[in-house]
């Protein structure tokens, strides 16, 4: 007979998202996961590996470049590609491209509306995908944490928090129209401190940025930003200064606050978490606009 | 050393012990005047899951919707939605997450009041534990009767029953054993096998995270005690092996997995299966459990696997097998039909008609069928059965389901993973309702069973007399 001791925590979280995932490539014809770039992008990148092992990764991995990424992360992103051997797109939003947002002038409301949102949902639309799988916790930000597993969208991509599928027990409703399609979280049962243990144990690669280093950092609106390229304003770039810093989330250089901090390895980085009192949001300027900005995104078809 | 100073001074060795935490799932029932909100918010705020970021904008909200007038209301650090907040109630099912040195847990936070019987529903579906508030002033309720209904139908053996708001009784021992007392009846009466009870005040922390000074009469635990260390792990004799097929993985002409979840009991390596429906027989020649594949080793074999293990099994013969077929140990195959006696719980505005035709989802298995009877539907307050030719949003009903193919039937009772199913609507491909196999439908079948009745002394002379003077009415005794 076999030790029937349970599963620890974090092996039933993996468990779990693994079934998801082999839900949506069993049921939907054209998925498609998001590719962010950041530490939940690489442990769901991790997880569909499992998932389908030792066969390939049945779905593309789709990165909406919003032109003002860290330069790490387009490396990054480009290194994991052709180590994995995925499937990659990528798209920026054209409309975008030729007004030359730039979150500097149009501020960042602009910018995430026309090369995030709008960008997104060319992408979508281009690509015809019925199920988009997101690596969305529901510990992340309150009104996610209403929301399903899969995430009906209407045909404009739109989320309706008054009018979600009932979900139960591990059991998906992947029914839909065409032109519409669904949002799968896989990871939506982890919380922050679940994917670092879980990076931790499973040695999963991640982007350098996430570790203190030495870097050029200015403050803007309240928040310290690093200079990442010469787009930056030459009054901010003047008044950068070396610091050492690192990020706890990854996204717009222009959008994501750095913290100061030591952690060079990933228990410091855990350990600063655990021992810290604000929470993995707070670094993104987007949140802030106003009170339920996330929900009132969300409605409007922003992840 | 608390975990403070751990986490300060070693944190390999913190991440180590917390590498081994188990996870539990529980449901908290009752609405926000029993304080549920309040209990969730100390819970994430005693175990240090809200952050000052959080705290402070709870603190601006609680001046602005706030209903505890100077003190933070802990009931706005979990009520999520815009519209929500407005109106001061959870109006869906939310899920939160906090931790302690032994588990991990994920809440289910559902509103209690009778509209919402459904998100209660679903909320119960994944719980291993339930968390029945009850308002110490005001005792067993009409809500308390539906929730613990519930929470038996959705098959949680668990229930901890926290008498709550005892700081405005005084912590008056007596009140406590009066409602105990109560709901020991209660639960006799559902059957739930496992209860516990425990004075507290959310409010004010007692008994929530410590042992409360306030109530030395009470020797149990505090209730983050208790859940740290409740045994929640299920009986199962004999054994079941059960393993839904999700998705036939076909990488190379070499190789051809079946890859699912284990829904329960384990498998080794040459052990006989059946698949069901076909009711083919073969061997398993190999199990890969997708969790110990590394990005160097993507083969990684294993002499055996457990629920709730995401695997993939490969098997000597070239068999038929598909999504939505069950594979199970050949020494012991559920029974297979596709006439089930079976409890909806209905979710829809639109009510379910008897005879249309409607998708089934159990496990991976879909499969359209209609409802061809309904034996009875139940109040959830007071337990009384009534007959009805349909069902309305929020009724919970026996029914006989009439399948258009053969699926292999556990009972929900003896197996939550295989025993559940939703009901998709064909043309709004909305989730209308859910349902519990309780058993192969005999051939018979049930009838509506109504409730016994006691009858009066006057009703019994009357039937007599009918009986007697007018036998052609056909009246039975009672």
């Amino acid at each position: 007979m076999i030790d029937k001791k349970r599963l620890t925590h974090l092996k039933q979280l993996e468990a779990e998202s693994i079934h998801i995932l082999r839900e949506v490539a069993a049921e939907f014809t054209n998925p498609v996961m998001m590719y962010s770039i950041g530490k939940d992008s690489s442990v769901m990148l991790h997880l569909a590996m499992k998932a389908f092992a030792p066969g390939k990764v049945p779905f593309p991995l789709l990165h909406v470049d919003t032109k003002w990424k860290f330069k790490e992360m387009i490396e990054f992103r480009d290194r994991r590609a052709k180590e994995l051997g995925f499937d990659l797109v990528v798209h920026s939003n054209p409309r975008g491209e030729e007004m030359d947002i730039n979150p500097f002038v149009h501020g960042s409301k602009v910018h995430t509306d026309i090369m995030k949102t709008e960008g997104l949902k060319q992408a979508l639309n281009a690509g015809g995908y019925d199920a988009v799988i997101g690596g969305a916790r529901r510990d992340e930000e309150k009104s996610r944490a209403k929301e399903r597993i899969f995430s009906f969208r209407d045909k404009h991509h739109r989320w309706d928090p008054k009018n979600q599928r009932p979900e139960l027990w591990n059991i998906y409703n992947t029914r839909i129209h065409k032109g519409e399609s669904v949002r799968v979280f896989p990871i939506s049962n982890w919380t922050e401190l679940d994917v670092w243990q879980y990076i931790y144990l499973e040695q999963i690669p991640i982007p350098s940025l996430y570790f203190a280093k030495e870097r050029p950092v200015v403050e803007y609106e309240g928040t310290k930003i690093m200079v990442d390229d010469d787009r930056m304003p030459e009054e901010l770039r003047k008044k950068a200064k070396m610091e050492k810093v690192r990020f706890r989330t990854l996204g717009c250089y222009p959008l994501t606050g750095a913290i100061n901090s030591d952690a060079e390895t990933l228990p410091e980085i855990i350990r600063e978490m655990l021992l810290s009192t604000s929470s993995e949001r707070e670094g993104r300027l987007i949140d802030k606009d106003q009170e339920g900005s996330m929900e009132l995104k969300k409605i409007e078809g922003y992840f | 050393m608390n975990s403070k100073e751990k986490i300060d001074v070693d944190i390999e060795a913190y991440l180590k012990e917390h590498e081994n935490k188990d996870m539990l799932r529980f449901l908290t029932c009752g609405s926000v005047d029993d304080g549920k909100s309040t209990l969730i918010g100390r819970m994430l705020y005693d175990s240090k899951m809200i952050f000052e970021d959080q705290l402070a904008a709870a603190e601006s909200e609680s001046r602005k919707y706030g209903t505890t007038g100077e003190k933070i209301d802990m009931a706005l650090l979990v009520d999520g939605l815009q519209s929500e907040r407005e109106q001061g109630i959870t109006i869906d099912v939310a899920y939160r997450f906090f931790a302690t040195e032994k588990r991990k847990y994920i809440i289910a936070d559902t509103p209690g009041h009778e509209q919402y019987t459904r998100n209660m529903v679903t909320g119960a579906s994944t719980a291993d534990v339930a968390i029945i508030l009850i308002d110490a002033r005001k005792g067993i309720l009409t809500q308390t009767r539906r929730h613990s209904f519930i929470v038996n139908l959705l098959g949680i053996e668990h229930v901890i029953v926290a008498i709550n708001k005892m700081d405005l009784v005084d912590f008056d021992q007596e009140v406590f054993e009066k409602i105990r007392g109560e709901y020991d009846k209660l639960a006799s009466e559902l059957g739930i096998p496992h209860v516990y009870y425990i004075p507290m005040s959310a409010l004010e922390g007692d008994n929530v995270v410590e042992r409360s000074e306030r109530t030395p009469w009470y020797e149990g635990p505090a209730l983050l005690e208790l859940l740290d260390t409740m045994d929640i792990s299920r009986e199962e004799t004999p054994e079941n092996f059960r393993l839904p097929v999700q998705y036939v993985n076909r990488p190379h002409l070499n190789f051809r997995g079946f890859c699912g979840t284990i829904a329960s009991g384990s498998v080794k390596v040459g052990d006989e299966i059946t698949v069901l429906p076909s009711g083919k027989t073969t061997r398993v020649k190999g199990i890969i459990n997708a969790g110990d594949v590394t990005e160097a080793n993507r083969e990684p074999y294993a002499e055996e696997a457990y629920a709730p293990m995401a695997v993939t099994l490969m098997t000597e013969d070239e068999i038929d097998i598909s999504r939505g077929d069950m594979l199970v140990h050949t020494h012991n195959v559920p029974r297979v039909s596709n006439q089930l006696k079976v409890m909806v719980v209905w979710m829809d505005e639109s009510p379910m008609e008897v005879g249309r035709e409607y998708d089934f989802k159990r496990a991976t298995t879909v499969i359209s069928g209609h409802i061809d009877r309904i034996n009875y539907r139940v109040d959830v307050n007071t337990y009384e059965r009534m007959e009805v030719d349909h069902l309305e949003l929020n009724d919970i009903a026996s029914c006989r389901l009439t399948l258009t193919g053969p699926i292999a039937a556990d009972a929900y009772k003896q197996n939550r993973a295989t025993g559940g199913f939703i009901i998709i609507d064909r043309i709004t491909n909305n989730t209308v309702g859910a349902g519990m196999i309780v058993d192969v439908a005999s051939r018979e079948g049930e009838r509506f069973e109504p409730t016994p009745r006691e009858y009066t002394e006057a009703e019994k002379a009357l039937n007599e007399y009918i009986r007697i003077h007018f036998p052609e009415w056909g009246c039975k005794p009672c």
